[in-house]
């Protein structure tokens, strides 16, 4: 995998997990690789892995069974949302916001785009 | 695991090549060992598993003094030189006389590190590459599931694909209870997987450090032009200019590991002082 510079790969190898899970890759209740396992595939130190786990699990997306392994947390689609929402809201949306004043881009063009782009990308097939 | 304590070493009396110098190193860890040419990375080893014996101070693994040769503490280490020397037998002949001194020892998993390396099992072993050599004595290495695992330049002489494998074989390999220490000029080879930076220079360690200690407090990246006061050091590239900056606000910035051992070689002091600005609680 990789990994970006300017940010932790801890919480890179969070979205990684995350994904799978928003993806249905990994449904709810389901066991998902061990620290080793994601480790190795990754080719990272077990320890950022170990690290991503914690984080995720303090995030209820995903929870630990002693002895067993870590298992998607049931309603994580709905918590990895609401942390992305947050996400974006608090540091994508101001970037965002701050192009379209600079570049005096009205909404209703957005809105316009925006619903292009829906139907573009979208739409059932 | 490894505790050195005021190590002085020289090959000669009057040339020292270490002078109380001091490192502790723990389980759980990859440690990545680097230092110039000639910086004394490989003696560092050598007197840290007792194949050279200190002119001053100790070297001890688990308490025990290493240069005493243990057979306890030799059976539960295990080292990998940079040159490697290996015997006219085959891979199931070598194992079948050398694995009785590690009783920890898996053959299946040696078998199966083999495979992924892609070396034949039945080859003789001075007729392989130097390659194919030294893949078949990282995959020994590893299957000892010794504690203590020792590697000068592993990646020396592997192509391609078998650094992919190599990489997921130490991912694999690292546990709670083992440290794995790599000494290497390829760091790229090792990142992601190195956790803590050792750098010998002058005679000293003069950093032991976790990566992610090390991003805390400086700033890694990329500017127009260096001609900031605060930038602690600086390397022209293509894209502009490689700094290091103080990181005041911890903002986090992938560690790059060349940049960062050319700065600390350069003799910045003002580096040091900032990476060393907790160091008590560093040294724990």
């Amino acid at each position: 995998m990789e990994f970006k510079n300017n940010e932790a790969i801890y919480l890179q190898i969070a979205a990684y997990v995350s994904d799978h899970i928003l993806l249905g890759k990994w449904p709810p209740d389901d066991k998902i690789p061990s620290v080793r396992e994601l480790a190795v595939e990754l080719q990272v130190n077990p320890n950022t892995v170990m690290r991503t786990y914690e984080y995720l699990q303090n995030q209820e997306v995903i929870y630990n069974k002693r002895g067993i392994g870590f298992f998607v947390a049931p309603d994580a689609v709905k918590k990895v949302k609401k942390h992305r929402r947050e996400r974006f809201l608090q540091q994508d949306l101001p970037e965002f916001f701050r192009n379209i004043f600079l570049l005096e881009i009205p909404l209703e063009e957005l809105q316009e785009r925006y619903e292009h782009f829906k139907t573009e990308n979208f739409t059932s097939k | 695991m490894i505790q050195i304590n005021n190590l002085s070493f020289g090959y000669r009396k009057k040339n020292l090549l270490f002078q109380n110098l001091n490192l502790s190193l723990s389980r759980g860890h990859i440690y990545g060992l680097l230092g110039k040419n000639g910086a004394g990375k490989s003696t560092l080893l050598k007197n840290m598993i007792g194949l050279a014996y200190p002119t001053a101070g100790t070297c001890t693994i688990d308490g025990a003094d290493a240069s005493k040769r243990w057979p306890q503490v030799l059976q539960n280490l295990y080292f990998l030189p940079e040159e490697i020397y290996v015997p006219a037998l085959t891979t199931t002949q070598y194992v079948s006389r050398t694995a009785c001194f590690y009783p920890r020892f898996s053959e299946q998993e040696f078998y199966q590190f083999l495979a992924e390396f892609e070396v034949p099992r039945e080859a003789v072993l001075d007729k392989l590459s130097f390659g194919q050599q030294k893949k078949m004595m990282i995959a020994f290495g590893l299957a000892t599931n010794t504690d203590l695992l020792v590697m000068d330049e592993p990646t020396n002489g592997l192509d391609i694909p078998s650094k992919v494998q190599f990489r997921k074989i130490i991912a694999s390999a690292l546990t709670e209870e083992r440290c794995v220490i790599i000494s290497t000029h390829q760091v790229r080879d090792l990142e992601s997987l190195i956790d803590t930076l050792v750098v010998v220079h002058n005679r000293e360690i003069v950093v032991n450090q976790e990566l992610d200690q090390i991003s805390e407090k400086l700033l890694f990246t990329t500017v127009p032009s260096a001609q900031d006061h605060q930038v602690l050091y600086a390397e022209e590239s293509l894209r502009g200019v490689n700094v290091i900056l103080p990181n005041p606000e911890g903002v986090y910035s992938k560690v790059d590991m060349e940049l960062f051992f050319n700065a600390i070689i350069s003799g910045n002091p003002v580096i040091l002082q900032l990476l060393n600005s907790n160091h008590l609680q560093n040294a724990i």
